[in-house]
């Protein structure tokens, strides 16, 4: 349970690098994760899962697990008494299968008991008669009208066009591939929990657990209990890494059914293969684009088509596919475009948002063409990237004009001039050579390779939707209490806002409430919002009740208020000399505002692909060298350059540790991160064999940051959080092709795809 | 869950502990966290390959994850709640906290146990030894660069304060 945080009383504004105020907590030990909650008399929670891709239930039999002694309740569809299905932007996924079971690892019950190894016992006693079908695991087969529908609403979650300019076309230069991303998880360590403890008399509950979004939760959670939104009160329980697997329910439903069937507190806590199989994924993809230029390579035409697999049930697909469809052009100037892009429904484990959230899947589609346009151009990277880098001001595909900041070409060459790493010594400790720790490789077989990668990135909701954010301010004594219910998942919101305070309002002292649904939304942490929204949303209420203070100094000792300004610590005349401090100028009042900040609107892409759909964007440069085992097909990523269009930098050590972090991932997917499929079956739900970056794999990264302010953002700064991960995993890849000559169509780039 | 539960001691932090009542194939790590109200440790893989469970174990650092309980009876165990006292920090601790080496802070304490313990057998570790002892501890946020950097303060630190 967050209680209330004292953070320190250092002159932390804006700028500077502020220390996290729970990171003592953490180095110690102390900070609650969800999974360290605990309540008297409680019992423990645990889901019975499906072990097929397809199947029609005939029967659930749950009599012999109600024998085991322990048990103290089985709860099945049937015990859903409100809505049965939830959903992040289309209700279609059910709280329990009740007819079929659409992907392995759909819950199809639920038991509370004294120990989780009674849980366990409890599980394995449910007998499930199943009439097992085929599934449909081919993306495309899925976009067939005359394939079968594995879901009532059908196997197509989402087409989108974008259909603009000259759709004729040919340019003098034609390159074209098809490219694939697999299916990478987002590993977070804290694995998913809460504790659920029901009000008396049943008729609310009360639940602490670790999400991205405690009112998008609350709204889902009570329609399928069937109880009015303040019924289900939602406290953030101390959360191990998100990356958007958190942005969908996972064991919310079942906890809180638990709960108020049994009277008692329930604990649930996924397995780490639970985990694989509980929340979604990021989407596989399959992406075809031709490139039309001029014979100097300027970018004419794109024709592409891109199809995402979506997995069982829908969660954000439809979103993360006008993502990859909107950004498939690049930070580059293109007028003419004919793309369709596809989200299905397959009977694959389901796929919904993860960090880049569908512009990773198009980067490494649109950096792969970029490279092979330099080479028939006869052009280099850089050069290529740079004649076609899209400035302020440019149409986008879909018609929207780019406003935000975009130093695309800055970008570009600040990464190139970072200096190379020094190439491999013949005395190199073994442990530095690819293959690390695993002493297999020789340095006569191993070659380095640079490679290229540059993104765009949406920064907050798009078409339409309105991700507000709510923040309060109190100010009494000197000291600023903040509410919010933003949700710190590791990224530093809980630095950032007080930091936000000290600035506006000259207090030293900030005291942050618990993050819970007692205040208004703060939307989602996620779609690299939170500084921008939320960040927005504290600006603004420190504002508020600035003026509202400097109102109370100017009437007491006569001043116009509009001649008042905070320096430092203090309140100041700005024309003549008084001068008070924040402290005691707020000495014996209170003021107390609450501000919502909105982005502003956007709109709909219509049938052919058109509209304002985006709020803003931001840029990132990445420049790969590695080192490639070309006879085991072994890599070995050096050093990753990067340039990154940041907007304004508001704490230097938390924004390098989001570009050092976002790196890592995309490295990983890159090559290592993939959950392998086998008909439907994930065949590596474990960290031993779905491989994760070490510290061993993490590579030099030498950062620049790119400080334009961004006119619309509150504090100028843009989100950070997914650019990082997005063009770093083309680039690596481009490295590896320039090392070994090979196509490298695919990530992750496997040893076998390097060696045959 | 009478039918299988034994009685055993375990030594923790330096205390006796008596777990009553318990099955007997609970590992370490769920007997710290669930029966010794000392959840600093984390579990996050089940499998002995992520390192945010780690302990030491006899002057060894060990995945508690992989250690069942009742075959700990006769081990001295040292948890991340026996390094600092609530109060100050360890200069590892305290680096982590200073130069960003924590986020989410989930793989925090493993880490932050592990590098003790490196610490404690080498003083002045080099770059590829330090790589090399908490590559079985998996970061997930912070993409190591600023953990390597709490490492080398630390270790700096240290030495200014023994010279």
């Amino acid at each position: 349970m967050s209680s209330a945080i004292q953070t320190s009383t250092r002159r932390d504004v804006l700028g500077t690098s502020a220390l996290r105020p729970d990171g003592a907590a953490k180095v110690q030990g102390r900070f609650e994760f969800s999974s360290d909650l605990h309540a008297e008399n409680m019992l423990w929670g645990a889901t019975l899962r499906s072990p097929h891709p397809y199947a029609r239930i005939i029967n659930i039999d749950l009599s012999a697990a109600y024998k085991i002694t322990g048990v103290e309740a089985i709860i099945t569809a049937d015990d859903v008494p409100g809505k049965k299905t939830y959903g992040l932007i289309s209700s279609d996924q059910p709280v329990f299968a009740q007819d079929f079971v659409r992907y392995v690892g759909e819950p199809i019950a639920a038991v509370a008991a004294d120990h989780p190894e009674t849980c366990r016992r409890a599980l394995a006693a449910i007998k499930v008669e199943y009439e097992v079908l085929t599934p449909l695991t081919d993306a495309e087969l899925a976009i067939q009208p005359t394939t079968p529908p594995i879901h009532p609403d059908g196997n197509v979650i989402r087409r989108q066009q974008i259909i603009t300019g000259d759709q004729n076309l040919q340019g003098e230069i034609v390159v074209e591939g098809t490219y694939e991303i697999g299916m990478q998880d987002q590993a977070f360590l804290g694995l998913e929990a809460a504790l659920a403890i029901p009000d008396s008399g049943g008729k609310g509950i009360e639940m602490f657990v670790a999400t991205q979004w405690l009112h998008e939760d609350q709204k889902q959670i009570a329609a399928c209990l069937d109880l009015p939104n303040e019924k289900v009160r939602l406290t953030l329980g101390g959360v191990g890494g998100a990356f958007g697997a958190r942005e969908d329910i996972s064991l919310q439903v079942h906890c809180a059914l638990l709960a108020l069937r049994t009277s008692r507190p329930i604990k649930m806590q996924y397995s780490r293969e639970e985990s694989f199989y509980g929340h979604v994924h990021r989407h596989p993809a399959k992406i075809f684009i031709r490139h039309h230029a001029t014979r100097t390579g300027e970018i004419q035409r794109i024709e592409a088509k891109l199809v995402f697999d979506g997995g069982a049930y829908a969660s954000t697909s439809s979103a993360v596919l006008i993502n990859g469809v909107t950004h498939i052009q690049g930070p580059y100037r293109c007028l003419n475009a004919t793309v369709d892009g596809y989200a299905v429904r397959t009977n694959n484990p389901p796929c919904g948002a993860m960090r880049g959230f569908g512009v990773v899947q198009a980067c490494y589609a649109h950096e792969s063409q970029m490279d092979k346009l330099a080479v028939a151009c006869g052009l280099s990277p850089v050069e290529i990237r740079l004649r076609n880098a899209m400035v302020t001001g440019d149409k986008l595909i879909t018609g929207q004009v780019v406003e935000s900041v975009a130093p695309v070409a800055r970008c570009i060459r600040e990464t190139d001039a970072i200096a190379l790493p020094a190439p491999l010594t013949k005395t190199a400790h073994p442990l530095e050579l690819v293959g690390g720790s695993g002493l297999t490789s020789l340095p006569q077989n191993i070659v380095r390779g640079v490679g290229w990668g540059v993104s765009i990135k949406n920064l907050m909701y798009s078409e339409t939707f309105d991700d507000f954010a709510t923040a309060r301010c109190q100010l009494k004594d000197g000291v600023a209490t903040l509410k919010y219910a933003t949700v710190e998942v590791g990224q530093g919101f809980v630095v950032l806002a007080p930091q936000i305070a000290r600035s506006v309002l000259g207090v030293d002292e900030v005291v942050l409430d618990t993050v819970d649904t007692g205040i208004g939304s703060a939307g989602s942490t996620s779609a690299s919002r939170q500084t921008w929204m939320s960040g927005g949303a504290v600006d603004g209420a420190c504002r508020l009740v600035r003026q509202r203070l400097f109102e109370h100094v100017g009437k007491k000792y006569n001043i116009d208020p509009l001649r008042l300004v905070i320096e430092d610590t203090d309140i100041v005349d700005m024309i003549g000399d008084f001068r008070i401090s924040v402290v005691e100028a707020s000495t014996g009042v209170l003021i107390d505002e609450t501000f919502e900040h909105h982005h502003r609107p956007t709109e709909e892409l219509d049938e052919k692909g058109q509209g304002n759909c985006h709020v803003a964007f931001a840029f990132v440069a990445h420049r790969a060298v590695v080192d490639v085992d070309v006879e085991l097909g072994l890599v070995k990523v050096i050093q990753i350059a990067t340039a990154q269009d940041v907007g304004r930098v508001l704490n230097p050590i938390a924004a390098l540790g989001q570009i050092e972090g976002g790196i890592a991932q995309g490295l990983g997917l890159a090559v290592m991160e993939e959950i392998v499929l086998d008909k439907g079956k994930m065949r590596n739900p474990s960290f031993t064999d779905y491989l994760l970056p070490t510290a061993l794999d993490a590579p030099s990264v030498v950062a620049v940051m790119i400080e334009e302010p961004e006119p619309q953002a509150p504090l100028g700064a843009k989100g950070i959080g997914e650019p990082p991960c997005i063009s770093v995993t083309p680039a690596i890849a481009a490295a590896i092709r320039n090392a070994t000559g090979k196509e490298l169509p695919r990530v992750p780039v496997r040893p076998q795809d390097i060696c045959f | 869950m009478n039918p299988n539960s034994e009685i055993y001691n375990l030594r923790v932090n330096g205390k006796t502990h008596e777990i009553r009542d318990s099955w007997v194939g609970e590992s370490l790590l769920y007997v710290l966290r669930e029966r010794l109200n000392l959840p600093g440790t984390k579990g996050a893989c089940e499998q002995g390959e992520c390192g945010s469970c780690t302990v030491i174990m006899d002057g060894q650092a060990v995945c508690s994850c992989l250690v069942m309980a009742a075959t700990a009876i006769e081990s001295e165990i040292q948890t991340i709640e026996n390094l600092s006292d609530g109060g100050s920090l360890t200069e590892v601790q305290d680096a982590f906290v200073t130069e960003g080496g924590v986020q989410c802070g989930f793989c925090t304490p493993g880490l932050v146990v592990a590098i003790e313990h490196l610490l404690s057998q080498n003083p002045d570790p080099s770059e590829i030894e330090i790589k090399e002892a908490i590559s079985g501890n998996i970061c997930r946020c912070t993409g190591y660069g600023r953990i390597f950097e709490a490492v080398d303060k630390a270790v700096s630190v240290r030495k200014a304060k023994t010279s």
